[in-house]
């Protein structure tokens, strides 16, 4: 079963299509390429929820469809939750 | 190509519509009270009662009357009676909407108070609504049809399935040349060059960058903070959407891979011509939904991730969700569950062949769950303080 999507080939975040457990290893979808991906998840991600896919430092960029959607404002982990904790607008 | 047909009512001036409401129409906040009274003495009337219509000026008058004007003008209405506090600016609305060569008439309470004004009124649409109810309807095509389309609580599922959705129904209509309109203005924020470059010429393209930049500007004047809460909303935060960027990109998935807009319109602005259409809305559902209607949409499909609940008076509003928590928790509240495309067990085309249905099942009469549960939501937009 998939449990987590990814909308382009360069993107840096999935999202789980469910409820995600931490420490579990979760299987993924490039939804282009239709290739798979697998990641050790460290937090619990809930349905909808993005997962880092790589690790990122304070300053770096967050890729979803492709594009930039926000600026990191605290380290992440590969397989860690990636919301408002650790990702800002660059807007407004 | 096929275009499919349903069964419609087509208006004095050729225009299709899918209901046959008659509305009792208030110019202003003081005659709500009236035609909540007329609608409440003939059965089958609607009363749409708002908060405005007073010492409005300028730009934002001319909204106003558009607004009214307008709904009373949509092919859903068959016939409209306007009260007001006064004649003028009541019967500015009656003319308006008597351009549609649909029967409209208007009453105003100075000088004969609300109970003659109920009176004379409730006559008026006691026969309206027994002629309405002789209408039958009749083959339309799908080429006749102005579809509007919004999002709402969004959630990363409509980036994922239920806007990508509404994008596969919108590149058919197109191809089918029905009318089809989004907007959305704040919203694609984060997003707004991609949405330029969607547009059918470079000029209009410019146009759409000109309508975004002024209402950035508007949102930075009166920002208090980072807007977080607010766009993206405490719902879109709950399922899981970050920034106003991560929720642009998915909200412009609604509008296909293929189509290009041929204009900008101005809020609640009739297009001029078939395809698809950029409209300056606010990304609040129901005041968007509600300029698209004054505009003369017939229907609105309304893909959401966290379940907005939202209808129109006079639209049906149809809902879509790929949540499958919302579409098992608030089931009654979602007329189209497209999970199964999560799961991997439903494509987008095979989606789309099902909203499509959805569709055309709606335009023949089928209530949609928003029309069936009440969900009348009638909401102007105000572009700054009265006079």
């Amino acid at each position: 079963m998939i449990q987590f999507l990814v909308h382009d080939r360069t993107d840096t975040v999935g999202v789980a299509t469910v409820d995600i457990k931490a420490e579990e290893t979760a299987k993924g979808l490039y939804m282009e390429t239709q290739e798979p991906i697998g990641i050790k998840v460290l937090n619990d991600i809930p349905l909808g929820h993005k997962l880092a896919l790589r690790d990122f430092k304070v300053g770096d960029t967050v890729l979803k469809y492709g594009h930039d959607i926000g600026r990191v404002v605290a380290d992440i982990k590969a397989g860690e939750h990636v919301h408002i904790q650790n990702l800002k607008t660059r807007r407004w | 190509m096929n275009v499919p047909k349903f069964m419609g009512f087509r208006r004095e001036n050729g225009r299709v519509g899918v209901r046959n409401h008659i509305i009792v129409l208030p110019l202003d906040d003081l005659s709500n009270a009236a035609c909540e009274a007329v609608a409440n003495n003939i059965k089958g009337t609607m009363a749409i009662p708002h908060p405005y219509g007073r010492l409005q000026f300028g730009e934002d008058l001319q909204l106003f009357f558009r607004t009214i004007i307008g709904t009373g003008a949509n092919p859903n209405v068959a016939a409209v009676v306007v009260i007001g506090i006064e004649p003028e600016w009541t019967n500015r609305i009656v003319d308006g909407i008597a351009e549609t060569g649909k029967p409209v008439k208007g009453f105003s309470i100075e000088r004969s108070g609300d109970l003659n004004t109920i009176a004379q009124a409730s006559r008026q649409a006691k026969e309206y609504i027994q002629r309405a109810s002789e209408l039958q309807r009749t083959e339309c095509s799908m080429d006749e049809l102005y579809v509007s389309v919004k999002c709402g609580e969004s959630d990363t599922t409509s980036g994922l399935a239920s806007n990508p959705t509404v994008g596969n129904v919108i590149d058919r209509l197109v191809e089918m040349e029905a009318t089809v309109s989004f907007g959305e203005t704040s919203e694609i924020t984060g997003a707004e060059q991609m949405c330029k470059e969607r547009a059918a010429t470079p000029e209009v393209g410019e146009e759409f960058m000109r309508v975004w930049e002024a209402y950035d500007e508007v949102i930075r004047q009166h920002k208090t903070d980072d807007l977080s809460g607010s766009q993206p909303t405490k719902g879109n935060i709950r399922g899981g959407l970050t920034t106003i960027e991560e929720k642009a990109f998915g909200n412009l998935q609604k509008i296909g891979k293929e189509s290009r807009y041929l204009g900008v319109l101005k809020p609640a602005e009739a297009p001029v011509g078939k395809g698809l259409w950029f409209m300056d809305t606010s990304s609040a559902a129901a005041e968007a939904v509600t300029l698209w209607a004054a505009s003369g949409a017939v229907v609105h499909l309304f893909p959401t991730g966290q379940g907005n609940i939202i209808g129109n008076p006079i639209v049906p509003v149809i809902k879509l969700s790929a949540n499958p928590l919302t579409c098992q928790t608030m089931s009654e509240h979602i007329d189209l569950d497209v999970s199964a495309i999560l799961r991997g067990e439903m494509t987008l085309d095979e989606a789309g062949d099902r909203l499509i249905e959805y569709i055309i099942r709606t335009c023949n009469g089928r209530l949609t769950d928003a029309e069936a549960l009440g969900h009348r939501e009638f909401v102007l937009t105000k572009l700054y303080i009265s006079a």
